[in-house]
């Protein structure tokens, strides 16, 4: 890959943190909320009486908070502060601050969703393409129409099923939570035993619902790949037929799956919150649905902000490891 | 119609996908004879009774009769879905041709546009603007907000479709005996396209149901509408799932599951009648 291509890609990531950032800016003042104005009514309220001075404090703490510079200030301010990754205090837990609770829900999050996004794609991927393949066993056609239904439900019904037969009705695993109540997280055997214990669930419905879309895209590209010339002229020659599946038509199939795999990051991430707040998730999910409810615009934005950045830098990943997988694309233009 | 028998028999997928459907239509007019849509407000029936004669469906904590809330929220959380992936699909079609048939710089503009926004999970930007408008979403605003994302994936599909049709002999041939640049997309190739803008319709409405329920369900939907997201809302809420009211959560979730795979067979099935190559392969 030349290096104006990984420049250009590294633009695009860029363009994606700059417009997360100024959708977070932008859309509140929109909406034409004045949060101090609020703030100090509440307050104000709560002691029993109307303020003669309040539009004076008002004045006052915009002029403190910066408010009542110009637009575009503002902005570059703003601006500033994402780029030192400081969003603030959370309004609802107040001497926390935004920085602080994400940090302490991501690991969670990004442990449950890259594990079940690996699993489900290898599984699938590998899958979809032993059904294509004329000297697959042949009970397997039969698993293809479970997980196409499976495959149009979204994740969170399937976990409120799973979770009524499997932790409700017979209590195999743990119905709530990331660890179990009272434990103290450490790095013992134990605990990661009882971590992974409650993350099944949620993993299991992640996971049983995206195989079947994995399945589908790679056996209609096994399909086409086993048609081409190559492949006929391979088994020809005698080849071995694992070395025709693996090398000849997995390798040459498996492409578009990857590019696919990209795209999807971020319906995944969309589906996996609503997983995690059914389950009660100790991850970024849960944390947004509680920031909602309580009405934490900053750690909304802190949250939504991050997490498009960091799906945006997975994206950027998988692009610039692509040319690894095929020789074939240098991003060279026609 | 006999026509219509035989092509069913051929393509299953849309035979099961659309009688799925009628099902669910079926359901909801039937519905509306058997029980009073009123008693769908909270504070209407003898709250947390199990499936009983009376109450079929069961009744939820705050007093709603289920089968009332069911067949009410159906065709609200379908209505959702249709205007958002109209709406979506109708500005993703106008966008898709302009970038497709012209290209230059506006293509460039168009593609860019759809391709950063579909890396960005689409539920996220949807929950920043309904907490910008606060206040009680209406149904149909909550059509609007999940509209004002739906139209990515379409432009970027129906674009590539386009590309590749704009190349074929008849085009070019339209085109060479001096047919304007809206007439060739008008006559020759919208009709072409017609099947596979109806596939990505049913697909756009799948996928604004899908993300009108991820509202409803984080609290930012419609709080007094009856909609199959704000019920299961209401039942993450008081925690129906471990105190064992299990009727609540099952009516929805069996029909939303119906809904999901009744439009997913139809999607199939479409994309079957419009490419019929795809039958080697299935």
């Amino acid at each position: 890959m030349r290096m104006i291509d990984i420049v250009r890609r590294c633009g695009v990531f860029a363009v994606i943190v700059l417009l997360a950032a100024s959708l977070n800016f932008f859309l509140p003042k929109l909406s034409g909320q004045d949060p101090v104005r609020t703030k100090l009514l509440q307050q104000a309220a709560l002691g029993g009486y109307v303020h003669q001075g309040i539009d004076d404090m008002v004045k006052l703490y915009e002029k403190r908070f910066g408010l009542d510079r110009p637009l575009w200030e503002q902005y570059f301010n703003y601006l500033g502060d994402v780029a030192r990754l400081d969003f603030n205090y959370s309004i609802a837990n107040y001497p926390r601050t935004v920085a602080e609770m994400i940090t302490e829900a991501i690991p969670w999050t990004i442990g449950l969703l890259s594990m079940t996004t690996l699993l489900s794609f290898v599984i699938g991927t590998l899958l979809g393409a032993l059904l294509a393949w004329p000297r697959a066993p042949r009970w397997m056609a039969w698993l293809m129409p479970p997980l196409w239904a499976l495959h149009a439900i979204p994740f969170f019904l399937l976990g409120l099923i799973l979770m009524y037969l499997l932790a409700f009705q017979v209590p195999l695993l743990p119905i709530f939570g990331g660890y179990s109540v009272g434990v103290q997280p450490a790095l013992s055997l134990a605990f990661v035993l009882d971590v992974v214990r409650h993350a099944t669930l949620p993993a299991l419905s992640i996971i049983l619902v995206s195989i079947g879309g994995w399945a589908l895209g790679m056996r209609g590209m096994m399909v086409t790949t086993m048609g081409e010339d190559y492949v006929v002229f391979a088994e020809g020659k005698g080849l071995r037929s694992l070395t025709i599946f693996l090398r000849y038509c997995l390798r040459n199939a498996i492409l578009p799956q990857i590019t696919a795999l990209a795209l999807a990051l971020g319906q995944i991430l969309s589906g996996a919150v609503l997983v995690e707040v059914i389950f009660g998730y100790p991850g970024i999910g849960t944390l947004l649905f509680q920031a909602i409810r309580e009405n934490d615009h900053f750690l909304i934005q802190g949250i939504v902000f991050t997490v498009i950045v960091a799906l945006g830098l997975a994206t950027l990943i998988l692009d610039l490891v692509y040319p690894l997988l095929d020789p074939r694309i240098t991003y060279q233009r026609s | 119609m006999r026509g219509l028998i035989r092509y069913f028999r051929r393509n299953l997928s849309l035979l099961v996908g659309s009688s799925l459907l009628l099902l669910l239509v079926v359901f909801v007019v039937t519905g509306h004879f058997v029980v009073d849509v009123e008693d769908a407000r909270a504070l209407s029936v003898r709250p947390l009774q199990p499936p009983s004669w009376r109450y079929p469906f069961g009744t939820d904590r705050q007093g709603r009769d289920l089968l009332a809330v069911m067949v009410a929220g159906t065709p609200l959380t379908l209505r959702i879905g249709f205007i958002a992936g109209i709406l979506g699909v109708a500005i993703g079609t106008v966008l898709a041709f302009a970038a497709a048939y012209y290209r230059g710089w506006a293509d460039t503009i168009i593609r860019g546009i759809a391709d950063i926004g579909l890396t960005v999970p689409g539920l996220l930007v949807l929950i920043i603007i309904a907490v910008g408008i606060r206040g009680g979403l209406s149904v149909n605003q909550m059509a609007l907000v999940v509209a004002s994302l739906a139209w990515l994936n379409p432009t970027r599909t129906i674009r590539a479709q386009v590309l590749s049709l704009r190349e074929r002999g008849y085009v070019e041939i339209a085109r060479m005996s001096g047919m304007s640049g809206p007439a060739i997309i008008f006559f020759e190739l919208m009709p072409n396209l017609l099947p596979y803008l109806a596939a990505t319709l049913v697909n756009a409405v799948s996928s604004a149901i899908l993300a009108s329920i991820g509202l409803e369900v984080l609290g930012l939907g419609p709080i007094d509408a009856p909609t199959l997201g704000m019920t299961l809302y209401w039942v993450n809420f008081n925690a129906a799932m471990i105190n064992g009211w299990w009727w609540w959560w099952l009516a929805p979730t069996v029909i939303i599951v119906l809904v999901f795979l009744g439009l997913f067979f139809v999607t199939v099935g479409l994309d079957e009648y419009a490419n019929p190559r795809l039958r080697k392969s299935a």
